[in-house]
């Protein structure tokens, strides 16, 4: 299991939690899992999120691994200028 | 309206070219001569990307027309390098970095040679008075003072 | 051969100072920007925008204009689909209108013509009959619950309940007890702030020449973002992206406000209408009116400090409106407010709200200045109340390697203590200040990006190579791509030529944005000259007869590895490049990727100002900025991009603003009165570039070209407060402001 911090606006669609725990070996099971397990985060993930891995900030790699120590951290897409 | 034929100098060579009564130098410079180094960044006279010389004077291109360009001498940086040899300005502009996107850089070039062939040796404040009129967004003007310095002093030495 | 898997440390061509390969063209007049291109046949395309703010369209009677002599085409928004997707239904929606002109500028119907004369007369006989709505432009009034709608049903289901109708998103960051937090402190401070819009001011006005013809497309463009363009203009004009080709000229500045497309489309309808080559040039108004620009702001900052210094919690509400269209910008200013700090507890929260204005634009570190700007004001009054030394309380309380970010994730390899330090330590710190001077200081923060990239390396037969990349080159990035190829390689930088290429000669690159270009076409660079490396040393090892892995590369030769390797003579790049076609064709490297592992950056600035009490005009005396570069490649190009970026935040803090009247239209929209900071307004502005390297690339690139915007905005605000003894809570602190505040302290 991997505990993944979610960012303020998104825990009152996770059931008020701040961290979540979710099944997952890289970045797209996250994304998936996440969905299946809190559909309401369906429409932001879909919208775009980045994921923090260890510091490290991956926009939308699936195959990015995660282990089950790593410091998982939701944030949103990264677009800019 | 009846187009205006106009003969006149551009860099030393002799050229003629018929245009609109209302059409503006730069755009007599771009579309009939030729020339694309005049850029129009606003077409108000308020950044001075179209700076050219003409009669020795630097003016925005965009205010004056092409038909005021009869009999009249105009340089514009297309004739600042001599064969293959850069003016001093522009090679300093190179060698210190004075551009970024380069959109600015031509009217900034022909305004900063009129600057040096006035005043050899001008200060930091006067560089930066003179081309006050010259809107440059990328390098927040450090190196473009720096490169005109850097060539003022090398054509003073030469 | 195996590389390292280490950060590289001893360089002989990064790091120098190099001259740029685009340089002569650029100084003689010979370089092609947006409106230089022309075609054979080619019309001018123009653009009818809407007077008012918000008006309906009831309708567009196109006759007239179609009917005058030279007019080829005119469109409106009927001569598009409708795309499902919202993000390119609204690109297109703003680009042209549809049903509602939503702000002062939109575009409503566009001409082409013989020339320009025909198509402003064939503009002028287009009859829009506007039905004029209630408008509204600032960020407050947007927000409230009784605003006028700009548009319906626009909010996400992120946005609480008990927001107004124009609230299309929120988000909310942040970890930690906040009452707990603020019981600890001495002193809390509660401030609010305004910002204005700024327009990113790109020279350069937008600039397009396309090609339609049997379903197939050619469209020139000055881009931040060739690749982007063909995938929104190909989306827009329901074309298949490899039947439409985009090149990109060179750019006249861009600054995040080339990251999308305003006018692509409307050329390329205009062209498959008319059936020949049409031309848009915008005009300086039009860039105002419908490009860009910033959002403006509206901040409620928190801050808790003890009599030491420490801060005990931090608290921010972010209103921020991006114009018309929804627009997630608010989300990086929550996420940036406080990242420069180690908090044990801190809340960010933004909201998003439309308003009629144009669609905001990317603007370097987009949400960013604003943010930081409230936040570190606070924070320097904090110090002034409580008597403290401003570097030191941000030493203090400064986010270190493994400090827990405000916006979520733990910092790995970061540069701001050191960045501190040096600011301290510098000579501009303790430098004695004269008569209505103050000195500010400020620190500055961005995430940058990676994303995706395609390299293609090549050997030409004499030895030297050719670099194909897909990233608009806007600020010397060509010289950098060359030079960490050729450190890679081995070989003088001169032997590399770096082009960037249209978009059917690589995969997909993203946009020029978020600092990407250096960090991840550089490290995409260093791949693919290791791919042609390898190839390379395969095939000397067939020469040689020996295993392939007994051959390495070293400044530019294949070496046997050692005695055991055999004893043979080096081979340089250009004798296996001669025998390329007998040792099995030619050699090429390329890497695809999408860059992860951008590494963050921080910087501190600090400004002297003077404060003229007669006139309230603000002088910049003295300007220093200190910013963590990771490798700087060149350093000539990082510090252009620490000084550009921080004359930009200037202007953002003294001058520039957009100026709306009751009527809700724009009234600044020119240069003149728009007034972006010029030579003479400007001391040198002094650089100091730190090295701290970023572990997620092999030389420690990190990207450089958006922090410098953010510092200014506090740096001046805090200067200004210490010359002038009065504290602004607004930008731009133009000099009516600055001297109404002086005059009402007395």
């Amino acid at each position: 299991m991997v505990t993944v911090a979610l960012w303020g606006s998104l825990r009152d669609l996770a059931d008020g939690r701040e961290e979540v725990e979710v099944e997952a070996s890289n970045f797209k099971e996250l994304l998936d899992t996440l969905q299946r397990d809190y559909p309401a985060l369906g429409p932001q993930i879909k919208r775009g999120v980045s994921v923090a891995i260890d510091g490290r900030v991956y926009r939308n790699s699936w195959f990015t691994e995660i282990r089950p120590d790593s410091e998982v951290v939701l944030m949103p897409y990264m677009k800019g200028g | 309206m009846k187009n205006i034929h106009v003969s006149t100098t551009v860099n030393g060579d002799e050229v003629e070219f018929v245009c609109p009564p209302n059409e503006t130098l730069l755009d007599a410079l771009r579309d009939r001569v030729g020339l694309k180094g005049a850029k129009e960044g606003c077409g108000t006279g308020d950044c001075g990307a179209c700076t050219v010389e003409m009669n020795g004077e630097i003016v925005c291109s965009c205010l004056i027309l092409g038909a005021e360009a009869q009999d009249a001498e105009i340089k514009t940086v297309e004739g600042m390098s001599t064969g293959d040899a850069l003016h001093a300005l522009q090679q300093s502009f190179i060698d210190n970095a004075a551009l970024q996107c380069g959109i600015c850089t031509p009217g900034i070039l022909v305004a900063a040679k009129t600057l040096l062939e006035r005043n050899p040796d001008p200060s930091e404040t006067e560089i930066r008075y003179w081309l006050a009129g010259n809107l440059c967004r990328c390098t927040g003007y450090d190196k473009i003072i720096k490169a005109v310095q850097v060539a003022a002093a090398d054509m003073r030495g030469a | 051969m195996n590389f390292p898997a280490k950060t590289k440390t001893d360089f002989k061509v990064v790091g120098t100072r190099v001259a740029r390969p685009d340089g002569v063209d650029k100084v003689t007049g010979r370089a092609l920007y947006g409106a230089d291109f022309s075609v054979p046949g080619m019309l001018t395309g123009r653009v009818l925008r809407s007077p008012h703010a918000h008006a309906r369209i009831k309708a567009i009677d196109i006759s007239a204009a179609e009917a005058l002599a030279g007019v080829k085409a005119v469109i409106t928004s009927d001569d598009f689909d409708v795309p499902e997707d919202d993000f390119l239904r609204d690109v297109q929606d703003n680009c042209i209108a549809r049903g509602k002109a939503l702000y002062h500028g939109h575009a409503v119907a566009a001409v082409a013509a013989k020339d320009a004369e025909t198509a402003r007369a064939a503009l002028k006989l287009i009859k829009v009959d506007y039905e004029v709505l209630p408008h509204v432009t600032d960020v407050d009034a947007a927000m409230a619950a009784d605003a006028p709608v700009v548009q319906e049903g626009r909010a996400d289901e992120s946005v609480p309940e008990g927001c107004g109708p124009n609230v299309t998103n929120f988000h909310e960051f942040g970890h930690g007890d906040l009452e707990a937090g603020f019981t600890k402190a001495d002193l809390i401070l509660e401030r609010s702030f305004k910002t204005e819009a700024t327009h990113q001011g790109y020279i350069e006005p937008h600039a397009c020449l396309a090609t339609m013809a049997d379903g197939r497309g050619d469209l020139w463009c000055c881009t931040q973002g060739q690749f982007f363009v063909r995938e929104l203009c190909a989306g827009i004009m329901g074309m298949e992206a490899s039947q439409l080709r985009v090149t990109a000229s060179e750019i006249g500045g861009g600054f995040g406000g080339k990251t999308t497309v305003f006018i692509e489309p409307l050329a390329l309808a205009l062209s498959r209408k008319s059936n020949r080559p049409v031309k848009i040039v915008m005009t300086r108004d039009e860039v105002f009116r419908a490009t860009g620009p910033t959002v403006s702001s509206s901040t409620d900052v928190k801050i808790g400090m003890t009599k030491d210094g420490r801060i005990t919690a931090g608290d921010a509400q972010l209103r921020y409106q991006g114009g018309a269209f929804p627009c997630q910008t608010v989300s990086f200013g929550a996420q940036a407010a406080f990242a420069a700090y180690d908090l044990e507890a801190v809340r960010t929260q933004g909201w998003n709200a439309l308003a009629n204005r144009p669609k905001e634009a990317a603007y370097r570190a987009p949400g960013a200045p604003v943010a930081i700007y409230a936040v570190e004001s606070v924070v320097d009054e904090l110090c002034q109340e409580l008597g403290l030394d401003p570097m030191e309380v941000r030493l203090k309380n400064a986010a270190r390697d493994g400090t827990k970010a405000s916006y979520g994730p733990t910092f790995d390899q970061i540069g701001l203590v050191a960045t501190l330090e040096a600011a301290q330590a510098h000579p501009h710190y303790t430098a004695p200040l004269g008569e209505n001077q103050g000195r500010g200081i400020s620190c500055g923060f961005w995430f940058n990006f990676g994303g995706n990239t395609c390299v293609s390396l090549n050997l030409n037969n004499d030895g030297t190579v050719g670099i194909t990349e897909g990233n608009p080159d806007i600020g010397g990035s060509r010289a950098s791509i060359s030079m960490m190829a050729a450190e890679e390689l081995g070989i003088p930088y001169d032997k590399v030529r770096t082009v960037i290429t249209d978009t059917n000669s690589l995969g997909h690159n993203d946009v020029t944005d978020g600092s990407r270009v250096t960090f991840a076409v550089g490290l995409a660079t260093i791949e693919a000259a290791r791919a042609a490396i390898q190839v390379m040393c395969r095939r000397v090892a067939k020469i040689w007869g020996i295993d392939e892995e007994a051959v390495y590369w070293e400044d530019g030769y294949a070496k046997p590895s050692g005695p055991n390797a055999g004893n043979f003579d080096p081979m340089s790049i250009a004798e296996i490049a001669a025998i390329a076609s007998e040792t099995g064709g030619p050699i090429a490297g390329h890497h695809e990727v999408n860059a992860e592992g951008a590494g963050v950056s921080f910087g501190v600035h600090l400004a002297d100002v003077e404060v003229d009490p007669e006139t309230g005009a603000t002088k910049v005396v003295r300007y220093t900025v200190f910013q963590d570069a990771g490798k700087a490649v060149h350093p000539d190009y990082v510090e252009g991009q620490m000084q550009g970026g921080s004359v930009q935040g200037i202007g953002w803090a003294l001058n520039e603003e957009y100026i709306y009247g009751e009527d809700g239209k724009l009234q600044n929209d020119g240069f003149l009165d728009y007034r972006v900071p010029v030579a003479s307004d400007l001391p040198m502005i002094d650089t100091v570039i730190l090295e701290i390297p970023n572990p997620g690339h092999p030389y420690g690139v990190r990207g450089v070209g958006e922090t410098s915007i953010v510092p200014p905005l506090a740096a001046l605000s805090n200067a200004v407060s210490r010359a002038a003894g009065i504290r602004l809570h607004e930008l731009p602190m133009s000099p009516p402001k600055i001297l109404k505040a002086m005059m009402s302290k007395g």
